[in-house]
């Protein structure tokens, strides 16, 4: 199937904490709501994990939108995870801004673990967000394209 | 200066407060020198170099001869002592067996500006008043010494040591207004498409030889992450614009908030890419978000990167606020 | 001999790449040189020589060899290689020229490698005599006259005219192919050009560096050299002689995976980096010292014992001017020698 503006379906790649967001993720999906399945979800010990490699290694394996979500700064499980993880991630999406990786492709959203309605509601915009830049090219690795 | 510095490296050996020396070697060539560890005053008198070359910054290898018996004697620009410095913070160096004497920078020239005007068949340079006079097979040949500049000097950020133990020549100071951030800020108020096609033709130049990493004196890890086989990366395969990518990201990201701009990694680059933007766009964006920092400047302070302000710090969002589109 | 106007490259040029894909040294925005594709608007570069060798054309940095699909429990096996057009490479220096007879040494014998051969057979080498050396050369020392090239078709530069002379079978088809280009001409004023980049070289800084005492039958002298600790101290194990230098002919094998089947893939490996020859015991050469002289004395030793005295160096100067810390060959050679 050719991918074109019609049916381009971004995949989403959404890193998010254990302690808070991905328990939001769950709180979403046993309110019920709906949130699009393009997201992949990764879970990780806390935000502060998310090592700037992994961002770039789920572009290069196909990713075109990559989301990190956390707890809300002060609600870090272990103290100051997020604060960490904040001033890395800043760095890195104006690095990739930098490099002149379309910045619609990452965003860093604080999501606690009561916050279902968020999680879906962003993951909804984020999805909408990506898909409107159609797919990722510019940080893809040719070699993971599926012909 | 050189002959004074031979004096002074060969008093300090006679009188037993170093046993060795680092610095430069002359080589076959006006420019050819490789950083060299000196043992015997009749090697220094015969080898001892230190001229418009001499750019190499020799901080890193004082890993490991710090952990040699006895104690070295390092000759160090005001560059190499941020070097110097910050490799003290992180317990890299051992601080009580090297004698840093303090020597003046450059600007330092770069034989590839010669070439890159033809003049070829290099004898011998002399710097006269601010003119270069290249003796060549060819015949002679005069160029003005500010167009030869190495990249790394063309926007010092200071000409001060912020450590030594003792000091040849006039302190320098911290330039302001060194405008090294210019062309960062001008890349920043391109397009994303304008700044992806000048990365791309910049990066896809690269021969991942892994010289930027080696040289850089804050790549000071034992095992390289690009050097795990096991870590799916191509650390020596040109095999995809994404493996540039990411390996330049990525070398640029670890040493954020340690680098010190020496400027070693553009200087090394065999292939001329200005990898030395990358760091200073780092550099750019801490001083901007997070406070003015000079990594290398002291070695108590906590770098921006294992620091935060809960208050105060901005979130990521701030990229997709700002800027030009 | 057969010429044409040097204000007729581009024709010349155009003709070529009428035919197939021509390749020439070409200037970058920083100066230096690379080879690039020729297209109207490309020009030859003046510079001696380009930052990378011409060995891309025949060994790449990078390909791919073979490629696994999985698809449930069966795998099929693809080979990759698509069919293979003709190619010219123009100005080649001698120094380069030779590189490929040596690497043809390691890869046309048995077992042949095929990708090699490929390529071998469908690219026309044309060199491209030096009139202005630099001091970084040295190719007199391994008895290549950088005044009479090899390769398939020889091409010389009187500032006037560019001379061709075939000296192969596919040289001569090159030759022939562009024959309505070219007029019979004059060679006098070429064989004092000639003449004086051969003065010229005589003057240069390494003129009188000699290889006679390198080669196979002091293996051990050299190997167990005291000044190997010294030479390699500086060494910052990049690879950037490997990945510069023409001769150099070592890869490495790897697998990729792209998620939905196997890439494998060879890409120049260099024995200055710690992951060389690594095996499930760990690398067999655990320093930089031992990597640094496995380096020079493949080059200057081992390649000689296995290939009747030819030196695994043609004297390019490229690692003389890209070496980091300016640690090259020629250096070691000098502090080597034992007469």
């Amino acid at each position: 199937m050719q991918v074109n503006d019609n049916n381009f379906e971004p995949v989403i790649v959404a890193f998010c904490c254990n302690w808070c967001s991905y328990a939001g993720a769950d709180l979403s999906g046993t309110n019920r709501l709906n949130y699009p399945t393009n997201v992949k979800i990764i879970r990780v010990p806390c935000s502060c994990r998310v090592n700037p490699m992994f961002i770039l290694r789920a572009f290069q394996r196909g990713a075109d939108g990559v989301i990190i979500c956390g707890c809300h700064p002060g609600d870090c499980h272990y103290t100051s995870g997020n604060y960490y993880a904040r001033r890395r991630i800043t760095l890195l999406y104006s690095m990739l801004d930098f490099l002149g990786i379309e910045r619609d492709r990452t965003r860093l959203e604080w999501v606690s673990a009561a916050e279902g309605a968020k999680f879906a509601a962003t993951m909804e915009s984020f999805t909408e967000q990506v898909k409107a830049l159609g797919p990722n090219r510019r940080l893809e690795d040719l070699r993971c394209r599926k012909q | 200066m050189q002959e004074a510095m031979i004096n002074r490296a060969k008093e300090l050996m006679a009188d037993g407060t170093v046993s060795r020396v680092i610095g430069w070697k002359r080589g076959e060539f006006a420019y050819d020198i490789t950083p060299a560890v000196f043992e015997t005053a009749e090697e220094i008198d015969s080898d001892f170099v230190c001229d418009d070359f001499t750019a190499a910054n020799v901080s890193k290898y004082l890993i490991k001869e710090s952990r040699k018996e006895g104690r070295i004697l390092a000759f160090l620009k005001p560059c190499d002592t941020y070097s110097f410095n910050q490799l003290i913070k992180e317990h890299r160096i051992i601080r009580e067996n090297v004698y840093v004497i303090g020597i003046p920078g450059g600007p330092k020239l770069d034989a590839e500006k010669l070439k890159a005007r033809g003049i070829t068949g290099i004898l011998g340079v002399r710097n006269e008043k601010g003119t270069l006079h290249i003796d060549t097979v060819y015949g002679e040949e005069t160029m003005p010494m500010f167009e030869a500049i190495l990249g790394k000097c063309e926007n010092c950020k200071s000409t001060k040591h912020v450590v030594y133990d003792e000091l040849m020549g006039e302190e320098g100071e911290v330039i302001a207004d060194s405008g090294r951030f210019d062309r960062v800020a001008e890349l920043e108020n391109m397009t994303a498409q304008q700044r992806f096609e000048f990365w791309r033709e910049q990066l896809s130049k690269c021969i991942r030889c892994n010289a930027c990493r080696n040289v850089c004196p804050a790549c000071s890890c034992e095992n390289c992450v690009f050097d795990n086989p096991d870590s799916g990366i191509s650390n020596k395969a040109a095999a995809d614009s994404f493996e540039e990518n990411n390996f330049h990201i990525i070398r640029a990201f670890h040493v954020a908030g340690r680098c010190t701009d020496c400027g070693e990694c553009s200087r090394v680059c065999p292939q001329n890419i200005p990898l030395h933007l990358l760091n200073r766009k780092f550099i750019k964006d801490i001083n901007e978000l997070y406070g003015e920092y000079q990594a290398g400047e002291d070695t108590t302070s906590r770098a921006p990167l294992t620091n935060y302000n809960a208050d105060e710090d901005c979130e990521p969002s701030i990229v997709h606020e700002r800027g030009a589109e | 001999m057969l010429m044409i106007s040097l204000d007729r490259l581009d024709e010349l040029f155009a003709a070529v790449a009428a035919k197939q894909t021509l390749y020439l040294p070409a200037d970058r925005e920083d100066g230096q040189a690379e080879y690039r594709r020729w297209e109207d608007g490309v020009k030859l570069s003046s510079r001696l020589n380009t930052v990378r060798s011409a060995k891309d054309f025949f060994f790449p940095q990078t390909e791919d060899l073979v490629e696994f699909k999985m698809e449930g429990k069966n795998i099929e096996v693809i080979d990759p290689r698509k069919e293979s057009e003709d190619f010219v490479v123009f100005g080649v220096r001698a120094c380069d020229a030779r590189s490929f007879t040596i690497l043809d040494k390691v890869y046309l014998v048995e077992p042949v490698d095929s990708y090699y051969k490929t390529r071998r057979d469908h690219g026309t080498v044309v060199t491209m005599a030096c009139t202005r050396p630099e001091e970084t050369c040295f190719c007199r020392t391994f008895g290549i006259d950088p005044t009479a090239p090899e390769g398939d078709c020889a091409c010389w530069s009187d500032g006037e005219s560019l001379f061709f002379r075939a000296n192969t079978e596919k040289g001569e088809k090159f030759v022939d192919s562009i024959s309505s280009l070219l007029d019979e001409g004059d060679t006098e004023k070429l064989e004092k050009i000639n003449e004086r980049t051969r003065d010229v070289l005589s003057k240069m800084p390494l003129a009188n560096l000699s290889a006679e005492n390198f080669g196979g039958d002091k293996l051990n002298e050299y190997f167990n050299s005291d000044k190997w600790g010294e030479l390699s101290e500086a060494c910052l194990g990049c690879g950037t002689c490997t990945f510069v230098c023409p001769t150099c002919q070592c890869y490495d094998i790897r697998d990729f995976d792209t998620g939905h089947g196997i890439k494998r893939f060879r890409c120049w490996d260099s024995c200055m980096y710690s992951d060389f020859t690594k095996m499930a015991h760990g690398n067999p050469r655990l320093t930089q010292l031992e990597r640094f002289r496995q380096r020079f004395m493949h080059k200057l030793v081992y390649f000689p014992a296995n290939n009747n005295g030819e030196f695994g160096c043609v004297g390019c100067g490229r690692c003389l001017s890209k070496c980091p810390i300016s640690m090259n060959i020629v250096k070691v050679m000098k502090a080597l020698e034992v007469k």
